[in-house]
């Protein structure tokens, strides 16, 4: 057993020394430096969608409309009042997180069907807001985000968006093995064993879309500081569609699984932006193939690979 | 320690239980007895919160259990398990059984965000406590099995275990046996009496398995069609002829539960 730790420490340890070393992997080329920042903002939302839909069991069409929330809450409040990022981000969170309540509420009395469309309405409606209220967003022509002298560089800002990255991946694999983390798996299984359990279902519900839409936001805040620039077509129903698709074909309900379903969307279109309109086709395909033939997504191929192992090593232990 | 006084339930016009009462002793195992359909599900969905009676009222130790939510009961000290087995199924064992911690464990989002030492130690409580249940459920070789792989009826254990784990003072059993073969039975009445004998639980059980039922309990409520036909010890009742008629539908000398 405790070679199969060390293993999965190992793994973890080769992906972060992947994630430091990469700019010098790519000579800091901009295009791939861009991304891989890509990936780490989807691999975030990934992470936080799953926590909903994979953990939780509520789905969420809307995500998009956080990633947008807390890009323009880094834009809006660093030019308004010029807070410095380190406060700027987790408020795009806390900001994202509080937005969340307008469709956290109404969901815990949504079900299926239902909570999907009125996520996706919320989708909807935050690039139409952040069209017409140009007062607050400029509208149309967006609103251009400055780094901080010190992180101007995209080599230093690189390395805050992965550190960001991992350690949200740590709060949330901290938050799901935790007691509220069975709790939401609890609501997803039976609702009713979970509330003579006394899990207050409706609070949880709520807490699973504050918590989803607090990290999400700060990837959208990554997303404005990386490009240096918001505006309402950044983020549209599409890419809510996207991000809950990486969590259904990497693996719902698991860590590894979302960050390879955002790894793997990001770099199709990477190979397929040449062919004109193969890279929907190729994502809808491997959506579809996903949901027919291996449910449990990507990264149940993993587990397989690791069970022989795991035999063996019972059976040494034993 | 629990009381109902005139319960009155009714689903739009059917009255499921009809002006109800009794009351569970502490320290005894009580039964509720009755063909399919006398309401006795209703009886514990009631104590649940899950029904709001129309009339009457449901006091524990006192307390008015109707100004209660839910999730709020098993802070009373309640704790049920369920007739059809409503375990969360693509947990393994240990997790269900550490989900019915969940009204003692810690709470605070940014200690579990930080995964602080305090979470970490009352964890590995919860832990050692899954074991001991799981020890004396004899399940503990399935501690990692998800619970949609077991037999029913080790889905029933773990499901006794989960209302187990937070200590409760009343322990609500909905059909325990029911599907189990008579092994699995006698472990499960061994188990009821070690429960009240040895840790002093209160329990109330819905059981069709008369063995059962005439083995372990105290007192026995029967029910019929909602209402309450009779009550006393297991020996009154099984020779009770309103039972008896309730349960076949015509006195027969025959009829003597085994």
């Amino acid at each position: 057993m405790k070679k199969i730790l060390e293993n999965k420490k190992l793994y973890q340890l080769l992906i972060i020394l992947f994630m430091l070393v990469f700019p010098f992997l790519v000579g800091n080329s901009g295009y791939f430096m861009s991304l891989f920042v890509t990936a780490c903002i989807f691999i975030i939302s990934a992470m936080a969608l799953n926590l909903l839909v994979g953990y939780g069991g509520q789905i969420s069409v809307g995500q998009a409309g956080f990633l947008s929330a807390g890009g323009y809450a880094v834009a809006i409040l660093s030019h308004k009042f010029g807070l410095p990022i380190w406060i700027l981000l987790p408020l795009a969170g806390v900001i994202t997180g509080i937005i969340s309540l307008v469709i956290g509420l109404p969901a815990v009395r949504l079900r299926g069907h239902f909570l999907a469309v009125a996520t996706m309405g919320f989708g909807l409606s935050i690039p139409q807001i952040a069209l017409n209220w140009e007062s607050l967003t400029r509208g149309y022509n967006g609103i251009s985000v400055m780094r901080p002298q010190w992180l101007s560089g995209d080599l230093a800002f690189f390395y805050v968006i992965v550190g960001t990255t991992l350690v949200i991946a740590w709060i949330i694999s901290n938050i799901v093995k935790s007691g509220m983390g069975r709790a939401f798996v609890a609501i997803r299984d039976s609702e009713i064993a979970a509330q003579s359990t006394g899990i207050h279902v409706a609070f949880y519900k709520t807490m699973m879309f504050v918590i989803s839409a607090f990290f999400t936001g700060i990837a959208g805040g990554l997303y404005a500081y990386w490009f240096g620039y918001v505006s309402p077509q950044d983020f549209n129903i599409l890419t809510s569609l996207l991000i809950l698709g990486m969590v259904v074909v990497g693996g719902l309900a698991s860590i590894p699984g979302a960050v390879i379903g955002a790894v793997l969307f990001t770099l199709i279109p990477h190979f397929t932006d040449k062919f004109i309109g193969m890279t929907n086709i190729i994502i809808g395909i491997a959506i579809i193939l996903i949901i027919m033939y291996r449910s449990e997504g990507i990264v149940s191929f993993l587990d397989r690979l690791k069970s022989p192992e795991q035999d063996d090593q019972v059976k040494g232990g034993v | 320690m629990l009381n109902f006084e005139n319960v009155v339930v009714q689903f739009a016009g059917l009255t499921a239980i009809n002006d109800l009462s009794f009351d569970v002793s502490e320290g005894k195992i009580h039964s509720i007895i009755g063909p399919n359909g006398a309401g006795k599900t209703t009886v514990f969905n009631c104590i649940s919160r899950f029904y709001t009676p129309n009339q009457g009222s449901i006091t524990f130790s006192g307390k008015d259990l109707l100004k209660l939510k839910p999730h709020q009961v098993i802070r009373e000290g309640i704790a049920r398990s369920f007739q059809n087995v409503e375990l969360f199924s693509k947990m393994t064992v240990m997790d269900n059984l550490l989900t019915g911690l969940h009204p003692i464990l810690k709470r605070n989002i940014f200690f579990i965000s930080l995964n602080l030492p305090s979470v970490r130690r009352s964890e590995a409580e919860s832990r050692k406590k899954a074991y001991e249940v799981m020890e004396l459920l004899g399940v503990r070789h399935l501690a990692n099995e998800k619970v949609s792989n077991l037999s029913f009826g080790y889905q029933k254990m773990v499901d006794i275990g989960r209302a187990m784990m937070v200590n409760p003072k009343l322990l609500l059993l909905d059909e325990p046996v029911a599907g189990m073969n008579p092994v699995e039975t006698d472990q499960i009445s061994e188990l009821i009496l070690r429960l009240k004998n040895e840790m002093n639980y209160t329990i109330l059980l819905i059981e069709h398995d008369m063995s059962l039922v005439m083995k372990v309990s105290d007192d026995v409520t029967v029910m019929n069609f909602g209402q309450k036909i009779a009550e006393g010890t297991p020996g009154e009742v099984q020779n009770n002829p309103v039972v008896i008629e309730a349960y076949l539908g015509e006195l027969d000398s025959d009829v003597k539960a085994d």
